[in-house]
């Protein structure tokens, strides 16, 4: 049987007037790399909050392998690795410096553990003498990433570690994610980027302190309730006009260099796209179907 | 204990790379110090004053030329009657009036005891405590002088009145009020911004979801600056020695002992700030406003509490650089001990606590 | 209207030091009118500091570049007067309204209250945001003030507008529609200098550079980049010439 690593029930959050979130339930098990995904003021943040025992939900409980969040916080934030939004290590202190008050922090040491953050702080290591305030955007997550783990914590939990991150540095990060996962810890992780949701065992999607959708990302893609259609043609912004004034459509959105074209099931095939887009003056119109990506869905999902 | 030492060497290093907190910390205490013996200066020249002479014998004139001939005084007018002294003072020409009794000499000689009357314009108390310390010095030295040739030594007490701001005590003491100020503005200010830049970076984040406790957090964050703050008493207290000739005429080590009492009140005041201001600049604010100028102006470092309001005297008695201010002056300038300023000392003892149980109640285990 | 031979970003050779640190080495690309032209590259490339000499705010230490015709060593104001500029960190002041802000940055670049009246009619037209008008900045939501803000950087018809991660953390669809702005923009003759680390983003754009260490590694349009290089997508793309 696997344990469960995360329960969050029913917690709600407002700050005076404004809710931030709205009735969450959300499970993940020891060993999972499950990822909240979602756009920013979606609540993420404060619901990671409320996990690393930072906040007090305003109803609702949550606990982490079995310890409440609120009464037995103390334990909770031995065994807890947290990377914040926001790059928060000390821009003043070295790579080394940082690792080394982090570790004694844990009552740990940077050898103990070196094995757990060994692939990702040898990409590091190099510039351990310089000031963390002068890494670039993705040494300073490597070197955050190294801090939150060199306490070896049972669950990670990283708010937005890719955002603002460049996409090699950002596939990098997920490598490293994969490692851990590996290596027996349970990662939370949220994202703005949908197509980090593939790389995610489960995800939710969230949006203005609700969730819409808790699954694999295979299941939720397999869910999208109607046909998709990738077409492109020289105008892109025509097209989009265009695909949106047929009463076939129910959205166009652009993808990329196509446009993504929801209709309802079974309702227009491929020739009849075409055909009816020739006939708005599109030439050389490519119309294929395609299945969905998470992306395709939360939007789907946000119009609901 | 090795978590602690491993915060207070973090702590070191931000001190230590940040230019701006060395300059604070090493800097200013030795520019302020220097700044204000200089400027609350203990040298007068060339100050008009007028004699009132009603005995005008050997020795009222012997007395007024020896007084002349110091190079501080300037005679402006002799003056006749009692009635002429206020009419003097309001012209604004004169800072002092001497006034000789009558029949000086003969009771100098026979009753070994004469009457001789200071009045100064203390309007600027600065200058008025100055120059009645000079004239004194003068008088008594004068007296010392004659005592050595007759056998029985003659008392010549000056009675002394100060115009316009009669008590006139509390100004010169620009060691003890400065030390207090800088003590009071490192300890506290430096703290509070050293806790506030934790939040405003988010590690304080970091450091809440560590195992860390809150004593732990604020211990490693404040030993750093004790030791600092004593380091700057400490060369405070040479300075006044060495550059303006200011004696510890008490106990060393009880000045020194107080002098931590006091850091560990600001410091503890320091971190009650940092609890409830979000940010750098909000710590800064309170702290210059909650401490710099109470501390400047209601502590009796600048303005005497006598001739203050009695709405601001009643104030003055919350102010902890009061009662520190009070202290070192017993202890450095009169030479006493522990057992006249027990009270005081008990009084910065009590508020010191009632800072540090309010900090701990008000440090936040979690976010807002 | 644009430089000589006719683009609206001329670069030759742009190069920028900082001490023995060679943040751009030797740039060399153009931007004809009315592109959508997509600056991208990893962190720590160089992007800021290029886009810094092309809005007019720092001087380059060799090379030539002129915007809109403009020398970016000597026409400095005449750039700013020129350009638009964008990123996720400005953004409009939040405790003012809709329409305060559009008055005070129509303002800045001297139009007259008429103008502006106009201006911010038009503009909040297309929106369709007439209704939050007088409605404090701080009241809306982020996507509307993202919407709101690349308006304000446009009111004064600038010839180029620069983008700095303008959809950084928006919704997906709010992206979109940010997207379908820009595209009307472009249409309406507005050059648009855009940086992203959506790739998907960078699919919409015309034409693309990707730098990496300073220098530009490739450009084109992302069709032909992804042909060129034999990437299925921009993110692949990216990947294989920064990894590089």
């Amino acid at each position: 049987m696997i344990n469960t690593a995360v329960s969050i029930k029913n917690v709600k959050k407002t700050y005076g007037e404004v809710e931030a979130l709205h009735n969450i339930n959300v499970d993940v098990s020891e060993g999972e790399l499950f990822g909240f995904i979602g756009p920013d003021g979606a609540g993420k943040t404060s619901l990671f909050r409320i996990l690393v025992t930072l906040l007090l939900p305003t109803e609702g409980a949550a606990s982490i392998f079995d310890m409440d969040v609120v009464k037995d916080f103390k334990k909770l934030r031995r065994i807890l690795g947290y990377m914040p939004g926001r790059f928060s290590l000390y821009q003043d202190l070295t790579v080394e410096e940082n690792l080394n008050f982090f570790a004694t922090t844990f009552g740990t040491t940077i050898k103990e553990n070196y094995y757990l953050i060994e692939s990702i702080y040898k990409q590091i290591e190099p510039f351990k003498k310089r000031r963390a305030g002068a890494l670039s955007g993705g040494m300073k997550q490597k070197l955050a990433l190294s801090c939150a783990l060199i306490h070896k914590p049972r669950l990670l939990v990283l708010d937005e570690p890719t955002t603002g991150v460049d996409a090699v540095s950002r596939s990098e990060f997920w490598d490293m994610l994969g490692n851990l996962k590996k290596m027996g810890i349970t990662v939370v992780v949220s994202t703005p980027y949908m197509d980090e949701a593939g790389l995610c065992d489960r995800v939710a999607l969230i949006q203005k302190g609700r969730l819409l959708s808790v699954d694999t990302p295979q299941n939720i893609m397999n869910g999208y309730d109607e046909d998709l259609w990738a077409v492109r043609s020289k105008n892109i912004y025509k097209l989009i006009e265009d695909l949106r004034q047929l009463e076939e459509v129910s959205s166009a959105f652009p993808f990329g260099e196509y446009v993504h074209v929801s209709t309802p099931p079974d309702r227009i095939n491929q020739k009849m796209i075409e055909n009816l887009l020739e006939k708005k003056g599109h030439d050389t119109v490519e119309v294929k179907k395609i299945g969905a990506t998470i992306e395709d869905c939360f939007m789907k999902l946000m119009k609901n | 204990m090795k978590r602690f030492f491993g915060f207070v060497t973090k702590e070191f290093y931000h001190i230590f790379r940040d230019v701006r907190t060395i300059l604070i910390l090493f800097g200013m205490p030795i520019a302020q110090i220097l700044i204000f013996g200089y400027v609350i200066t203990n040298e007068i020249k060339d100050v008009n004053i007028a004699v009132l002479d009603h005995s005008k014998d050997e020795v009222t004139r012997e007395i007024t030329d020896k007084l002349l001939s110091s190079g501080y005084f300037i005679l402006n007018k002799k003056l006749e009657t009692n009635d002429q002294i206020q009419e003097e003072f309001e012209k604004g020409d004169i800072r002092e009036v001497i006034i000789f009794g009558d029949n000086f000499a003969r009771k100098l000689q026979k009753e070994k005891a004469a009457d001789v009357q200071i009045i100064t314009d203390a309007s600027d108390a600065n200058t008025a405590n100055l120059v009645r310390n000079y004239t004194q010095a003068i008088i008594n030295d004068y007296v010392k002088e004659k005592n050595a040739t007759i056998l029985q030594p003659a008392r010549l007490v000056p009675e002394i009145r100060m115009l316009f701001n009669p008590e006139l005590k509390g100004t010169y003491m620009y060691v003890p009020g400065t030390m207090a100020m800088i003590l009071m503005l490192i300890s506290a200010m430096m703290t509070s911004i050293t806790i506030a830049r934790e939040k405003e970076m988010g590690t304080m984040e970091v450091l809440l979801v560590s195992p860390l406790r809150p004593a732990q957090i604020i211990l490693g964050k404040v030993a750093p600056y004790v030791m600092l703050s004593f380091a700057n008493a400490v060369s405070i207290i040479v300075l006044g020695y060495f550059v303006f000739g200011v004696p510890v005429q008490g106990s060393l080590v009880l000045l020194l002992a107080e002098s931590l009492l006091f850091i560990t009140l600001a410091l503890s005041l320091g971190i009650l700030i940092s609890t409830v201001s979000t940010g750098q600049q909000m710590a800064m604010f309170i702290s210059m406003f909650a401490l710099m100028l109470p501390t400047i102006l209601l502590s009796g470092f600048i303005f005497p509490i006598e001739n203050m309001p009695e709405i601001l005297q009643w104030l003055t008695l919350i102010m902890p650089p009061r009662w520190f201010i009070t202290i070192i002056k017993n202890i450095m300038v009169k030479g006493t001990g522990l057992l006249f300023v027990w009270k005081e000392t008990l009084i910065l003892v009590g508020i010191t606590l009632v800072f540090i149980v309010l900090s701990v109640r008000n440090f936040k285990i979690r976010l807002e | 209207m644009a430089g000589e031979n006719g683009y609206i970003v001329d670069v030759k050779e742009l190069t920028k030091k900082f001490g023995n640190f060679i943040a751009n080495d030797r740039l060399t690309f153009n931007v004809s009118p009315g592109e959508i032209f997509g600056f991208l590259g990893a962190n720590g490339a160089g992007k800021t500091t290029a886009i810094k000499i092309l809005c007019g705010l720092s001087s380059p230490t060799s090379g030539e570049a002129t915007i809109a015709g403009y020398n970016v060593y000597r026409e400095t104001e005449k750039i700013k007067q020129n350009i638009g500029y964008m990123s996720q960190q400005f953004s409009l002041y939040e405790d003012l309204t809709v329409y305060e802000n559009f008055r005070f940055y129509g303002g800045i670049y001297g139009l007259s209250r008429k103008v502006i009246r106009k201006r911010t009619e038009e503009l909040l037209h297309e929106l369709n945001m007439e209704k939050v008008k007088n409605r404090v900045i701080h009241s809306l939501p982020l996507g509307w003030k993202q919407k709101l803000a690349f308006s304000v950087a446009i009111i004064h018809q600038p010839k180029l507008i620069f983008l700095d991660e303008p959809t950084s953390g928006v919704d997906p669809i709010t992206r979109r529609q940010f997207w379908e702005m820009i595209y009307k923009t472009a249409q309406d003759g507005i050059t648009v200098f855009i940086t992203t680390h959506y790739m998907d983003e960078a699919e919409y754009c015309g034409r693309v550079s990707i730098m990496a260490e300073g220098k530009i590694k490739a450009i084109g349009s992302p069709n032909d980049l992804k042909s060129q290089y034999d990437a299925h997508n921009m993110n692949d793309l990216f990947i294989k010439l920064v990894r590089n």
